[in-house]
């Protein structure tokens, strides 16, 4: 019911007002030194030494997908969770084929090397 | 006003003065525990057993200067940190800390929205942190703060996964998303002493459970994405005076209501088997925050032995961890709870 939610909301409020109030605080007692130095990218007192929106191993990305994979089903079984007791075993192996249907997807990941995130075997097992 | 929305707030209010309260006891607790731990003294100038140095910490981090690179992308530099604490100062509200207790002449559930989404909600509030690492990492507009931001999210994803599998075994016999009905599951004893407690028969979805939130509270050994070694500080390395700090605050609250939650969701939560929960209202409210508090205390005591006993993992060797072990382990859990629940055992 969304009554029952209104507090959340209040939650989120108070919280962000919090946070703001604690930031202009800050604002308000912080010194400013100024000084162009200062404002540089961090990179331990050296010059700059590369970019930093430079490429990113893809190695990452298939991570992200085996999860938009595996979290779908996670979404599915919590729907399922609250009524097993009533569904009994026939709800139970409905599920199971399910799952068994994503583990054999699983499997398949595992076996091709994309839940490695060591570059030298990846590119091997993707190779083969 | 009308008398929920008082209540309502005065709850709000319990809840959030706690947290507020965790990151200066718990940053005194980390520094003389680590201290302790290696044989050394710690903080012990400000005040008794340097108990006010966390207070002399958030003067100064009040006082400094707050940078802004010249490089960075401006409004989400900006926005990252206050999205890095209102999560971690919200997901208290679905944990119950009591029973319903007659305050006034009224009902008042003691607990701060007990919608019927309870859980799914929780996790909802709790998985949008990754949303202001991944901000950080990419505004402050630095190699180091990048990395660690997507090393954050890619773990942090990852370990969800395991988490969530974790937590819907625990909602298996339970039949219901409201954290209040998962402790009232728990009430009762095996063979007249030992608490009914999840931890007992689900152990393996509690070991799932703990390992999968030092990953996504970003601690140690798993604590990839700020590895000072390779990555200064990772996502947060161009953040300084109270930005900095509101990271810091939200990942300490964090930590507390992750904690909140696996000792409600697997060791009884306010529940005391023994405790007699009858009084006045006030009184039941603080028998159960009391419990519940005690309960996670001893969550993050762990947290804290664990981050000065263990060293870090490597990146790959978290990522095998988390999908290889973990994952296959919750999954398992999960068929042998559904199985044990459909077959009337538990």
């Amino acid at each position: 019911m969304p009554q029952d939610h209104y507090p959340v909301l209040l939650a989120l409020g108070l919280a962000l007002a919090l946070g703001v109030v604690m930031l202009m605080l800050s604002a308000l007692m912080s010194r400013r030194m100024g000084g162009r130095v200062s404002l540089d990218t961090y990179e331990s007192g050296e010059p700059l030494l590369d970019r930093s929106h430079k490429r990113i191993s893809v190695l990452f990305f298939l991570i992200a997908i085996d999860f938009v994979v595996f979290d779908v089903e996670a979404a599915f079984l919590y729907p399922w969770a609250l009524v097993i007791r009533e569904g009994g075993w026939p709800l139970f192996w409905a599920m199971m084929v399910f799952v068994g249907l994503i583990l054999v997807g699983f499997a398949y990941i595992w076996k091709k090397g994309g839940l490695d995130l060591r570059p030298e075997r990846q590119k091997r097992s993707l190779r083969g | 006003m009308s008398f929920e929305l008082l209540a309502t707030l005065a709850k709000t209010g319990l809840w959030m003065a706690l947290l507020l309260q965790v990151t200066p006891i718990m940053v005194w607790v980390e520094r003389r525990g680590s201290a302790m731990i290696q044989d050394r003294l710690g903080p012990n100038r400000v005040g008794p057993l340097g108990l006010f140095q966390a207070l002399a910490d958030a003067v100064k981090f009040m006082c400094k200067e707050d940078i802004t690179p010249a490089e960075a992308d401006k409004f989400l530099h900006r926005l990252a940190p206050l999205l890095a604490l209102v999560p971690a100062l919200t997901t208290f509200v679905v944990i119950p800390f009591g029973p319903d207790v007659t305050a006034f002449g009224r009902q008042v559930p003691l607990v701060v929205a007990g919608a019927e989404t309870g859980v799914l909600l929780l996790l909802a509030l709790a998985s949008l942190g990754v949303y202001s690492l991944v901000m950080a990492g990419y505004s402050s507009n630095n190699k180091y703060s990048l990395l660690g931001a997507i090393r954050a999210s890619a773990q942090m994803i990852s370990y969800e996964l395991a988490l969530t599998l974790a937590v819907v075994a625990v909602l298996l016999p339970v039949g219901s998303f409201e954290l209040s009905e998962v402790v009232r599951y728990q009430q009762g004893q095996f063979l007249g002493w030992i608490p009914k407690w999840n931890a007992l028969p689900q152990f393996v979805g509690f070991l799932v459970f703990v390992v999968a939130a030092f990953a996504e509270t970003n601690r140690l050994p798993f604590d990839l994405p700020e590895a000072e070694s390779e990555l200064v500080a990772g996502y947060h390395t161009e953040y300084s005076s109270m930005k900095f700090a509101l990271f810091f605050m939200g990942e300490y609250m964090g930590m507390a209501t992750l904690s909140c939650l696996a000792a409600t969701l697997y060791l009884g939560g306010w529940h005391l088997p023994f405790l007699s929960y009858s009084g006045p209202w006030w009184w039941v409210a603080a028998q159960g925050m009391g419990v519940l508090v005690g309960k996670a205390t001893l969550f993050l005591l762990f947290f804290v032995w664990v981050r000065w006993t263990f060293p870090r993992f490597r990146f790959d060797q978290l990522m095998r961890l988390g999908w290889k072990v973990l994952l296959p382990l919750a999954v398992l859990n999960l068929i042998a709870v559904a199985a044990l629940t459909v077959g009337g055992v538990l």
